[in-house]
């Protein structure tokens, strides 16, 4: 059923500062066939596929393409041989046309540097016929006036139109939602049936089985397994986490553990949200399910009051409360850690007491040091630093020069400083290796049984299930399911898009 | 050794240089009256520069610095004419259009997201047209003796220094106290790590508007009392404060801060304040023509800016 | 099979501002009963008082679309006048080595600019601003009052006229339309577009982006090097404050925002800042025709700066958290 092998990577080892990124990594792909990459985040699954495109070079192993010994020094290189690359973040311009971003920097010229406008749209049109008529815009349509879907159908037809025979997706369906992962399975299809193979990088089961037709586990910057055919679920969920699952999560909360409702939500609204009943109850972590969309990240910036609830009321501790700014969240006992970590959460240039302090800095008197926070000294905070096992040359070093997890639990730190009631999670372990996560999941539930309402969201289902006493599940901004404890995948999944099904239905 | 070494800030060997070159020169900057008249001169725009560290650090620039410094000092001359009994509300009066300057500017950039160079600029511009309206375009009125005391006055025949200008202390009072609000207080540990990340300072909790609204009023009240110790020892002139904003900008970066905001001390800022007067003193010394000032400047800004994205990139920060 | 695309009102508000002022001007006009200012001929004669204005922000559009700034093109305008008229010192044979003199300087500061901000990585706003000090430093060192004087037959460029329209506003209208060919049908101009939208995907579509942000440096300079021939030949000679007092780089950098072209780079074009000049002059005439003092004329202009560019601000920046 499939063909030649296109290409072939034999022992790659890739190191970075600190980390070897990859080690021994082989990998390949034929002609007609969909190859799913799968791993953990940070598992060495894109550092693979950049040393393949030529943006990084590999220390040791060798790359064959159609037999061939090559190695690509600069992604266009590899773009010329026909292997092409479609990152999560797409490399679009939102304010140009298809056709122009479609020959981005490759412009058809007439004489005097004349662009050729008519060849561009032309050839434009004919690469997007490949779709069919699936794709609902044309040549001269504005990057930004598309939805992510078809921003990703761009991406796809700028590969094309390279006559790409090797096709990268990076966790394609990221950003989607269920009819547009449908499109984009179809597309992958015929992409397939065109001779043409397709690296699939995802962690979703769901995909695999439905367009995988090899399967390789990367682990730790290793292949962990190779499969010729898709393997049942477990052998490959085994393979990428490496362990029982049972001791990754920590036991979930006792019925005595779990206390009063420290956070009350009635009739919570805003243009995301509507009609959200929510209890958050003390000693016990509330897990978020839903895709993409469904309002999960909305509802924690309501209750953190950086986009805040327009209609309903919000208790903390029964006592009626006004979350209009992230400030008067805090006031009120609610912390969040937010979901991307450089962008919202750290301060790169300052130390790392520096950044555990500020929060404490933020709600002290403005002139002289922190005075009326539960923690105030620094002696305090190295403290909790100390006893988070946050790992640093020393706690006076630039924040920037620290792993992942280490600055996830100098933020944490940050808001233990102010003792919150309520404690939000937001993807609490994207780009943390697997080794750290436990800790995090541990320091989760530790949180809980001091007493700490806790609020999971994660686009990582089964983190979800695992960290969470009961899980809620969220479509269309509104909260349409509760499970409990060891709820399973299926049931969840299908919980987050029935809801969806009907009302795209109806 | 080495390593504690290249841990100093390259700004305080570049004025040591200078001071030597200086002396070197010209020895009668090694006497009292030298380098106290020296110190003297610097005063102002050390006081401006430090101002400008706060806007700096909070990730923007004020480029109306300068405008105000003229408009303290017309506006003075012209509320004063001479009348000393007046002086002390007049600066009180010049201090208090400062606090309004400085929160105007942080408000258009807070509420309406102008860009900070823009709204100042703006407000260079508003403030330069309301100087020349109220003066009518050529300087008028007088400042009296007593206003100017804190620009012009020496105090004699002290032990040791023998010599210190009222304008000196007014620059160690000024400077000690922004150094403490910056690296001492809640206050200033907010502000650079809003300089730093504005986003996760707000999501920490802290205060950005009121924040901005204090590093904004800081500059344009280092602006008054610039003005005030200019209007002292150079007297009123529609052209007092013209550029001077741009050499406050240029002594911060000497010193080190980082454009944007997030790094930048008040002691290496003092001290890039110190090179900008001493390279312009070394220019006199050597007799070239003033306007040559302008050229080294331009220089000395980029190079500056240069060095720090170098030694930054080399130490991996 | 092309869905219609959505009305970009981002597109349509410098026109609309645009409308706005021309109102404002009629009503003024018709208010303090001098509808003398409201012949077809008054309104292109506005456009010919900001010539200057045009051309340099013509050049700085460029810029700015490529998310750089220019603070140089005030004294870049005093240093290109006060060369040219005097290389020409009133002897008609010395224009056109003026002239390339004078462009050649336009283009070597455009490559030191853009090339300081390539190479070493410096802040455009700090590169732009250290050489609008060191050309302000060469020029009083060496000129202090009006210096030479152009020739008659020079003078043409400022006072001429064909077929009852001056030559320098057809000029002005010329160098527009180039521009707008340049950027909107040429792969160099494309390519400003893509380095400043997007510098990393460009650069990784194999653009070599260094040399797109040199080109869009040296041709703003070079547009402000014309507008200093401009004035020189309007002035009949070159002074060393005629940029300056001019505020020619804060005001070419507000007409370009006005006119819609983005500070980010990488959205707009040189037909809205073509409209942000229009919109400036009918400021300045409403400000005359109303009769309001000059230096409190500086005083609204500052506010009126500022309330522009808010303007478009607040529109493109939701609060984000």
């Amino acid at each position: 059923m499939s063909g030649d092998i296109i290409f072939e990577m034999k022992g790659i080892t890739k190191v970075f500062p600190g980390i070897k990124a990859l080690d021994g990594v082989s990998f390949s792909a034929r002609a007609g066939e969909v190859h799913a990459l799968v791993g953990e985040n940070g598992a060495g699954k894109s550092t693979l596929m950049k040393v393949l495109s030529g943006v990084y070079q590999a220390e040791e192993g060798d790359i064959f393409l159609r037999g061939q010994k090559v190695r690509f020094q600069h992604p266009l290189e590899s773009l010329a041989q026909g292997v092409s690359v479609i990152y999560q973040e797409f490399s679009l311009l939102p304010d140009r046309t298809v056709a122009q971003n479609i020959f981005l920097g490759r412009e058809p010229t007439r004489s005097w540097g004349l662009l050729d406008t008519e060849k561009m749209r032309r050839e434009t049109q004919d690469v997007l016929a490949l779709f069919g008529d699936r794709h609902r815009f044309g040549p001269e349509t504005l990057v930004s006036d598309l939805d992510v879907a078809q921003q990703q159908m761009v991406e796809i037809a700028k590969a094309l139109s390279l006559n790409a025979q090797v096709i990268v997706m990076d966790e394609p369906t990221a950003a989607l939602n269920d009819t547009e992962c449908d499109l984009l399975f179809q597309l992958v299809d015929d992409l397939r049936g065109q001779g043409r193979s397709i690296v699939y990088i995802t962690h979703r089961m769901r995909e695999i089985r439905r367009l995988a037709d090899r399967v390789t586990v990367i682990k730790d910057g290793k292949v962990a397994a190779a499969f010729d055919h898709v393997p049942e679920t477990g052998r490959i969920v085994e393979a990428m986490v490496g362990r029982d699952i049972g001791h990754f999560y920590p036991e979930p909360a006792t019925p005595e553990e779990i206390g009063d409702a420290v956070l009350t939500v009635r009739g919570g609204g805003n243009d995301r949200l509507f009609d959200i009943d929510l209890e958050l109850r003390a000693g016990q972590i509330t897990g978020f399910a839903g895709v993409q969309g469904a309002g999960r990240t909305a509802l924690a910036l309501a209750l953190f009051g950086a986009e805040p609830f327009e209609t309903g009321t919000v208790t903390v501790d029964g006592k009626s409360v006004s979350l209009t700014s992230p400030r008067s969240a805090a006031k009120a006992g609610i912390a969040m850690l937010p979901g991307d970590r450089k962008a919202e959460g750290l301060m790169l240039m300052q130390s790392v007491r520096d950044n555990g302090m500020i929060s404490a800095r933020a709600f002290s008197g403005t002139l002289g040091a922190p005075d009326k926070t539960p923690i105030t000294t620094l002696d305090q905070m190295d403290a909790l630093f100390d006893a988070f096992d946050l790992r640093a040359a020393n706690y006076e070093v630039e924040i920037q020069s620290l792993s992942g997890g280490n600055q996830q639990k100098a933020i944490v730190a940050r808001w233990l400083s102010l003792a919150p009631k309520v404690l939000i999670f937001v993807e609490p372990t994207r780009g943390i290796d697997v080794n750290t996560k436990a800790g995090i999941y541990a320091q989760m539930r530790k949180l809980a049984q001091q007493g700490a309402a806790v609020m999971a969201i994660s686009s990582d289902l089964p983190e979800v299930l695992g960290i969470s006493d009961r899980v809620l599940v969220m479509s269309d901004g509104n909260i349409v399911a509760e499970f409990g404890h060891g709820a399973s995948e299926t049931e969840v999944m299908h919980a987050a898009t029935e809801a969806h099904l009907e009302l795209e239905a109806s | 050794m080495m390593a504690r070494l290249k841990q100093i800030n390259p700004v305080f060997l570049v004025l040591a240089l200078l001071f030597v070159a200086i002396a070197i020169l010209s020895p009668y900057f090694l006497q009292p009256a030298g380098y106290m008249n020296f110190l003297k001169r610097a005063a102002p725009i050390a006081i401006l520069a430090v101002g400008q560290l706060y806007v700096i650090n909070s990730g923007g620039f004020d480029l109306s610095a300068g405008a105000l410094v003229t408009l303290t000092v017309i506006g003075s001359s012209i509320l004063l004419d001479g009348d000393a009994s007046a002086t002390w509300w007049v600066i009180l009066a010049m201090l208090g259009v400062g606090v309004i300057v400085g929160a105007v500017n942080a408000l258009v950039v807070s509420w309406l997201k102008v860009p900070s160079i823009i709204a100042t600029l703006g407000m260079m511009i508003t403030l330069s047209g309301i100087a020349l309206t109220w003066s009518g375009g050529a300087p008028r009125g007088y400042l009296p003796e007593n206003f100017r005391f804190f620009g012009r006055y020496l105090i004699k025949d002290l032990p040791l220094i023998k010599i210190l200008p009222v304008a000196v202390i007014v620059m160690v009072v000024v400077c000690v106290a922004m150094w403490w609000l910056m690296h001492r207080t809640n206050y200033g540990k907010r502000l650079i790590a809003m300089g730093d990340n504005p986003k996760a300072a707000l999501l920490a909790g802290v205060p950005l508007t009121e924040t901005r609204i204090v590093a904004f009023v800081m500059s344009s009240v280092s602006a008054v009392l610039a003005g005030i110790l200019l209007g002292g020892f150079a007297g009123v002139s529609t052209d007092v404060g013209v550029g001077l904003e741009l050499q406050a900008i240029t002594a911060a970066v000497i010193g080190g801060a980082q454009l944007l905001g997030g790094r930048g001390t008040v002691g290496a800022t003092i001290a890039g304040a110190l090179v900008l007067q001493a390279m312009f003193t070394l220019l006199n010394i050597l007799g070239f023509p003033k306007p040559i000032r302008d050229v080294v400047q331009g220089l000395i800004l980029i190079s500056a800016v240069v060095i720090a994205g170098y030694r930054r990139r080399r130490s991996g920060g | 099979m092309n869905i219609p695309r959505p009305k970009n009102l981002a597109a349509l508000a410098p026109f609309l501002l645009l409308l706005a002022a021309i109102a404002v001007y009629v009503s003024v006009a018709i208010a303090t009963g001098q509808t003398q200012y409201l012949t077809a001929e008054n309104l292109l004669g506005l456009l010919g008082r900001s010539i200057a204005l045009g051309i340099t922000a013509i050049g700085q559009t460029f810029a700015i679309l490529i998310a750089s700034i220019d603070l140089s093109v005030a004294n870049l305008i005093s240093v290109s006048a006060v060369l040219a008229s005097s290389i020409m010192s009133g002897d008609p044979s010395m224009m056109l080595p003026a002239i390339a003199a004078v462009l050649a300087v336009g283009v070597v500061v455009g490559l030191i600019n853009g090339l300081v901000i390539t190479q070493f990585e410096v802040n455009p706003l700090i590169a732009t601003l250290g050489m609008a000090l060191i050309l302000q430093g060469l020029l009083s060192a060496t000129f202090n009052n009006f210096a030479g004087e152009v020739p008659e037959e020079f003078q043409v460029f400022a006072y001429g006229q064909v077929g009852g329209i001056s030559i320098s506003l057809i000029f002005l209208i010329a160098l527009t339309v180039a521009a707008w060919v340049f950027l909107r049908f040429t792969r160099a101009g494309s390519n400003i577009y893509s380095v400043g939208g997007n510098p990393d995907a460009s650069k990784l579509a194999g653009m070599r982006t260094t040399r797109v942000v040199i080109m869009a440096h040296v041709i703003c300079s070079v547009c402000a090097t014309i507008a200093g021939l401009y004035l020189a030949s309007r002035l009949r000679s070159g002074a060393p404050w005629i940029g300056r007092d001019g505020v020619y780089d804060l005001e070419s950098i507000a007409v370009v925002v006005i006119g819609g072209t983005a500070l980010s780079g990488g959205r707009g074009g040189v037909w809205g800042t073509l409209m942000g000049v229009m919109i400036f002059s009918l400021i300045d005439s409403i400000f005359n025709i109303a009769g309001v003092d000059a230096f409190a004329k500086q005083i609204l202009r500052g506010v009126i700066i500022v309330a522009a560019v808010a303007v478009y601000a607040v529109r493109s920046r939701r609060i984000e958290a």
